[in-house]
């Protein structure tokens, strides 16, 4: 029997080549391409008086230098707006130059090519740029109050409002025995993936053909993107995508500036040429995201129930909308979490300023959703003294009211219909894995020590899994050999084991005859990406699909070969035979012969197929009307709609009572996302996830000063975790699987970064007894809150009906 | 304007290679580029994150923070060069692929140069050591958890002469 590799932690099939330096990352493609580089803006915002090069003519390398002038056509546009949404009202994307105008730091003024990249960033040093300063908006204060603007025709820097709702939440929370009002705010990160962005292109002459690399998260969709700014047909256009270092969302935008650049240049010059994104580059011509403050009113009840929500929230979009205002849309709806709100209220306005633009980071406005959330619940447990784990429970969404529809409308534009979970088990399972129960006593006897500590939760569902599709392809070659090709990319989450082992087991085949591609748009044109927590569920699905059609066409090639009726046909070990008789049998390989009728025979497994080879049915032709030659097939998954998993976090932290230094002690997750493919695969993405949340929770900000200029663009400044910052994490599984797809998979990508925030705010409140309403938190400003909160200058809570509108806390 | 280049000499991986290069040629691309020994990564050019460690003479360093010229003549060990003598993979990149101490695997080449010095020199170390061997690399999608993991199997490999148990 094939062993199942469904749910088996087998090693990763991609580490021989990437631990031993022979991965292919983008900056390790065409050694003798041409090198990019790029003169950006100094300024948050100017207008370009002129452009200078006449000391750069003379260094020696150089090649080309271009500016906005150079452009034309569809090149000369806007970049697209990749999603619409009929609340954004005022999309604005960037040239793939500066036209005029530059609006945030790190935004490209000119292109320069060269022989190598030192000589690239010479001749940048002496290209002179003429600057007329403009007012910088910055932060959700300035562009709200928008007595400057970030673009001349959005007089209020607002790109969007949108306004969701269900049931009257100001009625009920008006109505509610208990109120409360939270002003609740995070700073921006990033996805900062260890490799940065990088597009090489080769542009065949002779051929007209483009071949673009680019370290992206979808080779699909910007090879159609590409084909329309290039003016192309699709089919001159391949994009492929090779090892990537990391994507954590900032590749799925698409076209980047550079990524239109570097294809168009390499066709005017008929030269190959690579641009690969530095550090600093990355700060501020990339992507941020999480920058959110959010105003949370709440009605409920004396045992904790909610009776009405009611949260208004303002997101800093940067400079430029590329991918629309899906991080707001998913923060507005992912706030909810596994709980009942009573009437919903959410509105939310999306506001330009002149940083860096904000697109999707893991967890894509999830964190700042469920911290608004989480915070909100611990406040209740403390206004009612009740725990904090029974405020919660009272408030879930019980297992038997699955499916529910929170009458919302999700990202995908489909309803918000939560397909399956159990979320009190996961809290009781939540509990004994942190020792909820007797942490007062620990507490006790750590403060007796004078150590200070503090245990902390947050809860959080996740849709993930969206749509619209996947689709993937699975050719059975005469060798027996099985290939797999996927359209989406990967980014170290392992796919080409993960989908090897699901194509394994639905062909019955060892995983060793099992080879999968991804992310390259000559083997599989048509696919969506790598974002949200999706790839094991539509391309897991889709693998599973198109297999099973290779398997069913083996089995019904093989009855006729075998004489036998395909219902008592199976595939074990890579060959078809008659079950209890495994004498009876043929290799798939054969099958596949058998599966292609040939005319012309070129080794003795395909001599097996060819018109003369057995006796032929000659009472029909060689391939039927409804059927096509090759062991082979291809499928695509659509769903109906995305598919929620959850999870439950617990930390304990310790605050130094003297220098507020704050250290995380344990770490414990408790998570669900379905039937798991590959165990260590799902733990590692924790894992990781966990230690962004931690470093978003902890250290990681994006510090701009009043003139937009980024303070920490660096490593140095910049502070991620390194394994000093992250504990040992502690996991347990549930598995709800989903009704929605054929494994009962759900997402986990992105599930360990989401609740970081919320939880570490949860437990350092804990510790201190005062309110956190501001994240991330370094030791001074814990130091800071001690002193205001001992000077009694720390804000209470309050009741909504008290006063309004809402003065800022200013903390 | 044109540079003047020196001819860098170096014993790479065991291999004696050279190349002409100007002096300010970090010792990262001239691995890279010039070598086109791309296993060792940039993540920062600025001596931050690790990816780029290689060994020099032995020691671990940062080669975005090296001028090649200013090495001529030593002795490097490149992730390439970690394997076993053999040719398989070497005992840490054994570990790292046992304990899934990689992710995408564009720090890996600097975990596994500085986690192959340190083990010359602490053979067996306990947790906390290997955390702390660590501590100077930066990674964005494993948690270290896992790294953790491969530094002491690694060790524990090394200790049984090399092979996988
Ligand atoms: S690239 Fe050298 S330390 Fe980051
Ligand atoms: S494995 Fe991706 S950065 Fe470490």
């Amino acid at each position: 029997m094939t062993t199942k590799l469904f749910g088996e932690p087998i090693p990763r099939r991609e580490d021989p080549r990437l631990v031993s330096g022979a991965g292919r990352y983008l900056d390790d493609l065409g050694p003798d391409a041409l090198a990019v580089a790029f003169v950006r803006s100094p300024h948050a915002h100017a207008r370009i008086i002129d452009i200078d090069v006449t000391d750069a003519l003379d260094v020696d390398g150089l090649v080309a230098i271009y500016t906005y002038e150079d452009l034309a056509g569809r090149v000369a546009e806007p970049l697209p707006v990749l999603i619409p949404h009929p609340a954004l009202h005022a999309p604005r994307t960037a040239h793939p130059l500066a036209n005029g105008v530059v609006r945030h730091v790190g935004e490209a003024v000119a292109m320069v090519v060269a022989t190598d990249r030192y000589v690239a960033e010479d001749v940048c040093d002496r290209i002179r740029v003429g600057y007329r300063p403009l007012p910088a908006v910055v932060g959700i204060d300035a562009a709200c109050a928008a007595t400057h603007r970030v673009h001349e025709d959005v007089p209020d820097n607002t790109a969007a409002r949108l306004v969701q709702e269900v049931g009257d939440a100001p009625a009920a929370i008006a109505a509610a025995p208990y109120r409360l009002e939270l002003e609740l705010e995070i700073e921006r990160s990033a996805s900062m993936p260890m490799e940065g962005r990088g597009v090489y292109a080769r542009w065949d002459a002779a051929d007209r053909s483009l071949r673009v690399y680019s370290s992206t998260q979808t080779s699909t969709s910007l090879r159609f993107a590409l084909a329309t700014k290039l003016e192309l047909p699709v089919d001159r256009v391949e994009v492929v995508t090779p090892d990537v270092g990391g994507g954590f969302g900032v590749k799925i935008v698409h076209p980047w500036p550079e990524e239109v650049l570097v294809p168009w240049a390499a066709i005017r010059l008929g030269r190959e040429l690579r641009w690969t994104e530095d550090r600093r580059e990355h700060f501020v011509a990339s992507a941020h995201e999480r920058g959110q403050r959010h105003r949370v009113r709440v009605g409920f009840d004396a045992d904790g129930r909610l009776r009405g929500l009611d949260v208004t929230f303002w997101h800093d979009n940067g400079a430029y909308t590329p991918y629309g205002i899906i991080v707001p849309v998913i923060t507005a709806t992912q706030l909810l979490g596994p709980y009942r709100p009573g009437a919903y209220r959410v509105e939310f306005a999306s506001l330009y300023t002149n940083t860096v633009q904000v697109t999707p980071y893991r967890g894509a406005g999830r964190p700042q959703g469920v911290y608004a959330m989480e915070r909100t619940m611990d406040a209740i447990a403390q206004q009612l003294g009740i725990d904090r784990a029974t405020v919660r429970e009272r408030n879930f969404i019980q297992p038997e009211q699955m499916p529910y529809d929170h009458g919302m409308i999700f990202q995908d534009g489909r309803p918000l219909i939560y397909d399956s979970g159990d979320y009190p088990a996961a809290m009781a399972m939540l509990k004994e894995l942190v020792g909820w129960d007797d942490f007062a006593a620990y507490r006790e006897r750590a403060r007796a020590a004078g150590r200070r500590v503090g245990i902390g939760l947050a809860c959080y569902v996740e849709g993930t899994g969206v749509g619209p599709y996947e689709g993937a392809h699975v050719r059975v070659e005469t060798t027996g050999q099985v290939v797999v090709a996927t359209g989406l990319t990967s980014q170290g989450q392992g796919h080409e084991t993960v989908f090897a082992q699901v194509a394994a087991d639905a062909l019955g085949v060892p995983i060793d005859d099992v080879t999968v591609v991804t992310g390259d748009t000559r083997r599989f044109k048509y696919a969506v990406g790598t974002f949200a927590s999706r790839a094991a569920v539509m391309s897991g699905s889709a693998v599973a699909l198109a297999a099973g059609k290779v398997r069913d066409k083996a089995v019904r090639i093989a009855a006729e070969a075998l004489e036998a009726d395909p219902g008592d046909l199976e595939i074990v070990d890579g060959a078809v035979q008659v079950k209890g008789d495994p004498a009876a049998r043929i290799a798939l390989g054969t099958v596949a012969a058998l599966a292609n009728p040939l005319r012309y025979s070129f080794d003795a497994q395909t001599a097996l197929a060819t018109q003369f080879a057995k006796a032929a049915r000659v009472d029909r032709p060689p391939v039927a009307d409804d059927d096509e030659p090759g062991l082979e097939a291809t499928d695509y998954y659509s769903p109906i709609r995305s598919t929620f998993a959850y999870g439950m976090h617990a930390a304990i932290v310790e605050t130094d009572p003297e220098t507020a230094d704050i250290r995380v002690l344990r770490y414990c997750v408790v998570h669900d996302c379905g039937n798991l493919i590959n165990p260590r695969i799902v733990a590692g993405q924790v894992h990781g996830g966990v230690a962004q949340g931690i470093g978003g929770a902890l250290y990681e900000r994006l510090a701009y000063d009043r003139d937009g200029q980024l303070l920490n663009a660096s490593f140095m400044d910049f502070l991620m975790p390194y394994a000093s910052e992250v504990p040992a994490i502690e996991i347990a599984h549930l598995q709800t699987p989903s009704p929605l797809n054929p494994l009962g998979v759900k997402g986990a990508g992105e599930a360990g970064v989401i609740p970081g925030s919320a939880v570490l705010a949860s437990a350092i409140e804990d510790a201190e007894g005062f309110r956190i309403s501001r994240m991330p938190i370094s030791p001074s400003e814990l130091w800071e809150l001690r002193q205001r909160h001992a000077t009694g200058a720390s804000p209470a809570d309050r009741d909504p009906a008290d006063r309004d509108p809402v003065d800022r806390e200013g903390s | 304007m044109t540079e003047v280049r020196h001819d860098v000499r170096l014993r790479v991986n065991g291999v004696e290679r050279s190349a002409a290069a100007p002096a300010r040629r970090l010792l990262s691309d001239f691995l890279r580029h010039d070598l086109r020994l791309t296993g060792t990564h940039v993540g920062c050019e600025h001596g931050v994150c690790g990816a780029c460690t290689v060994l020099v003479d032995g020691r671990p360093m940062r080669s975005c923070l090296l001028f090649a010229v200013s090495v001529d003549g030593a002795e490097i060990t490149t992730v390439e060069g970690c394997r076993s003598g053999d040719g398989g993979l070497g005992p840490v990149q054994q570990a790292f692929l046992e304990c899934h101490g990689l992710q995408c695997g564009f720090c890996t080449p600097g975990f596994i140069t500085t986690i192959t010095a340190y083990l010359a020199e602490h053979p067996d170390p306990t947790e906390e050591e290997a955390r702390e061997a660590i501590g100077g690399n930066l990674c964005r999608c494993t948690g270290y958890v896992n790294i953790v993991a491969s530094v002491l199997r690694a060790a524990e490999l090394i200790r049984s002469g090399g092979r996988p148990a």
